[in-house]
């Protein structure tokens, strides 16, 4: 870092915060290419290179690929790196995603999530980041641009931690964020490097100790990294919960961890959403309150690790459980959907799973009124179908 | 550096388990001998990754990294940067084959070099996925049978002539190109140690002849290294920002059929596919060294 950076509030977009963000915690590599909806990370970060209000490294690569296997080498040679991508970009990255999380480099990613081809489209859906969900990162979604920046701060905090030591890809919904302004309070540079601290790597490139990272290696001994790679994850749940706990401490906002209840604690019904519907659905709750509905709201921020265990204590005692995905597994359900359900194995309550906001068309508070709805009677009497494909031409629900 | 001022000490040990034959631990070996201690080195998937080490084995008494197949360039660039951040000067080399470098990793190769990324990057180059067992690659040149360019009754051998990889990097303009050849030792190391003295992208490639691959006597790895240079078939150069600076002609033109001779890959070829060789080579010749000999 070379300039130090005041507290302040800010009118920004999305994309900006998460460049800020990945700023304030003073990466030493960047590698990125640029995707819509993610260019503006990119344009933003190159801002503050050729402003001389960072000395980190930005190597512009030529292709996503390229992008994830550069920030991995930094990363292994010590630095802390930062990269952002977006759907196709994103699919291009798959196969080094699994070598980051198996190497155990922290590396930060912001994802903005963007419909995956075909037909080609730059709008909101999650089937970018959801396929990713067994490379072995930390997974997550943000509902705000406040959280966008919030959470690359925390995300370097929980993938450095020694019992945990994995990526994160803290996700945002493309143009809903990515490309809208919403007032954020940014720490100051100062705070940051405290909450942070300084990136020490647990193994590293240098000629000094001579190390291979990555070699050849027999069936003899990966299982036993395959374990420790999901034990990594499942204590990343702890250091959630205890970053935000922290982080709440120090600048006051609080995300609760992997979930965030909302009236929940007397609801016969719960719908679980992701992303920005959480905000849509907030309203919708408070308007069906007024009308004496005990309705509630679960807003999932984490896909991995999943929150199985606060899941299964809500759950306990509601009546009908409601999933929001924007996502399909063709001839299965919303991976959200499928992955609750198996978390809520065993336990009597139906699941239903909503899919709407496909391709990124808008959801609005008449959507989230009618997964409500069919929730509601789903309490009183057996659903005759798991899967409601909201607001879907020729559909009928 | 002459052969024998180069350090006793080797940073590429025995140990490993590449074939009888193969040339490919003694481009390394005596490369890393130039290099020095502190260099970091990468390599893609290869066949030098898998015989210089199986964990918890490791030729390697330098720090080495692998990640993937496609890129790197794109990972040799990465350690690059995170050491340039530091602030400390490490020789970062990339080690690829053919297929790496002329195939699946020429998009992050010319993106480093675009970017005069600060690393060497070494294309050995044994003219086919030797590794995964010998399927063809851009570098396989004409009429050869591999695997997947088997000498079938209708199609004998690969129907295309080898990529000219050295010349697509030349037209980079990086700082250093040069293409090495195990046959010529002292021109070898002298090209290494330019390498390590230049700063910004260089790219090294050197012939690796096979002797699994392209089925001849392991003894004669060098002969034939020797042969491919004297035939035209290999070229040794040096080029400094896009201008060929230094070229070593050989001092009589053999003809490819004496080349092609022995090796097991070749043993189908017809009088015609000698002659569209020939005339292959014979391009080479006059766009490298002007006229070719009088017959």
């Amino acid at each position: 870092m070379i300039q130090k950076l005041p507290a302040k509030k800010m009118v920004v977009t999305g994309d900006y915060a998460a460049a800020y963000g990945a700023l304030l915690c003073d990466v030493d590599v960047v590698a990125a290419y640029p995707i819509t909806p993610q260019t503006l990370i990119v344009e933003e970060f190159s801002n503050f290179v050729n402003d001389g209000i960072t000395d980190a490294e930005f190597i512009m690569v030529e292709s996503e690929h390229s992008a994830m296997s550069a920030c991995i080498a930094a990363q292994a040679a010590g630095a802390r790196t930062y990269t952002a991508t977006a759907s196709q970009g994103l699919a291009l990255m798959h196969e080094m995603l699994f070598i980051a999380s198996a190497l155990r480099l922290p590396i930060v990613m912001p994802v903005v999530n963007r419909t995956v081809a075909a037909p080609i489209g730059i709008w909101c859906e999650h089937n970018d980041s959801m396929p990713q969900r067994d490379t072995g990162w930390i997974q997550m979604a943000c509902e705000d641009n406040q959280e966008v920046l919030d959470m690359i701060i925390m995300a370097y905090k929980i993938g450095e931690r020694k019992d945990v030591l994995l990526p994160v890809m803290p996700c945002l919904d493309a143009f809903i964020l990515s490309h809208t302004v919403e007032p954020v309070d940014a720490p100051s540079s100062d705070e940051v490097a405290d909450f942070i601290g300084k990136y020490e790597p647990h193994a590293m490139l240098d000629p000094d100790n001579p190390m291979a990272i990555g070699t050849f290696t027999p069936p003899e001994y990966i299982q036993e990294l395959r374990y420790q790679n999901h034990v990594a994850m499942e204590n990343a749940k702890k250091a959630i919960k205890e970053v935000t706990k922290e982080f709440a401490d120090e600048f006051g906002r609080d995300y609760h961890g992997l979930i965030e209840e909302y009236k929940c604690d007397d609801a016969e019904v719960v719908l679980i959403t992701v992303g920005t519907v959480t905000g849509t659905a907030r309203e919708v709750v408070d308007k069906l309150r007024q009308q004496g509905k005990k309705v509630g709201l679960i807003k999932l921020r984490f896909y991995r690790p999943f929150p199985r265990e606060e899941l299964r204590s809500i759950a306990e005692n509601v009546e009908a459980i409601g999933v929001y995905d924007r996502a399909i597994s063709y001839g299965s359900g919303g991976p959200l959907f499928i992955e609750t359900r198996n978390a809520l194995y065993g336990m009597d309550v139906p699941v239903l799973n909503f899919l709407a906001g496909l391709g990124g068309r808008d959801v609005v508070t008449g959507d989230v009124e009618k997964m409500y709805e069919i929730l509601m009677k789903a309490k009183d009497s057996k659903p005759d179908k798991e899967i409601y494909w909201i607001g879907t031409r020729g559909v009928s629900i | 550096m002459n052969i024998k001022d180069l350090p006793e000490e080797s940073l590429f040990t025995p140990g490993h388990t590449a074939c009888a034959g193969c040339p490919a631990p003694a481009i390394v070996r005596n490369m890393m001998k130039i290099f020095g201690k502190d260099t970091i080195v990468y390599t893609p998937a290869n066949c030098l990754l898998v015989f210089s080490g199986t964990y918890p084995y490791l030729a390697w008494r330098v720090p080495y990294l692998h990640e993937a197949f496609e890129n790197t360039a794109a990972c040799i660039s990465g350690v690059a940067r995170a050491y340039r951040k530091k602030g400390k000067k490490t020789l970062v080399v990339g080690i690829a084959g053919d297929g790496g470098t002329y195939d699946i990793g020429i998009q992050a190769l010319s993106g480093a070099a675009e970017r005069n990324e600060d690393v060497i990057y070494v294309c050995y180059d044994n003219e086919a996925y030797m590794n995964t067992g010998i399927q063809r690659s851009g570098a396989t040149p004409y009429g050869a049978a591999t695997t997947t360019t088997p000498a079938g009754r209708k199609i004998a051998g690969k129907l295309e002539h080898k990529k000219d990889m050295a010349e697509i990097m030349r037209a980079h303009e990086v700082p250093y190109v040069a293409t090495l050849s195990i046959s010529h030792p002292k021109d070898f190391l002298e090209k290494v140690e330019k390498a390590k003295e230049t700063e910004g992208f260089r790219y090294l490639h050197v012939l690796s002849p096979c002797p699994t691959g392209w089925r001849f006597d392991p003894a004669k790895s060098i002969e034939i290294a020797r042969k491919a240079v004297d035939s035209g078939m290999w070229t040794l150069y040096e080029a400094e920002y896009g201008e060929i600076t230094n070229i070593y002609k050989p001092k009589k033109k053999i003809p490819v059929e004496e080349y092609i001779k022995g090796q097991g890959r070749f043993r189908h070829f017809t009088p015609e596919m000698i002659a569209e060789l020939q005339k292959w080579v014979d391009r080479k010749w006059k766009r490298l060294y002007g006229e070719l000999p009088e017959s």
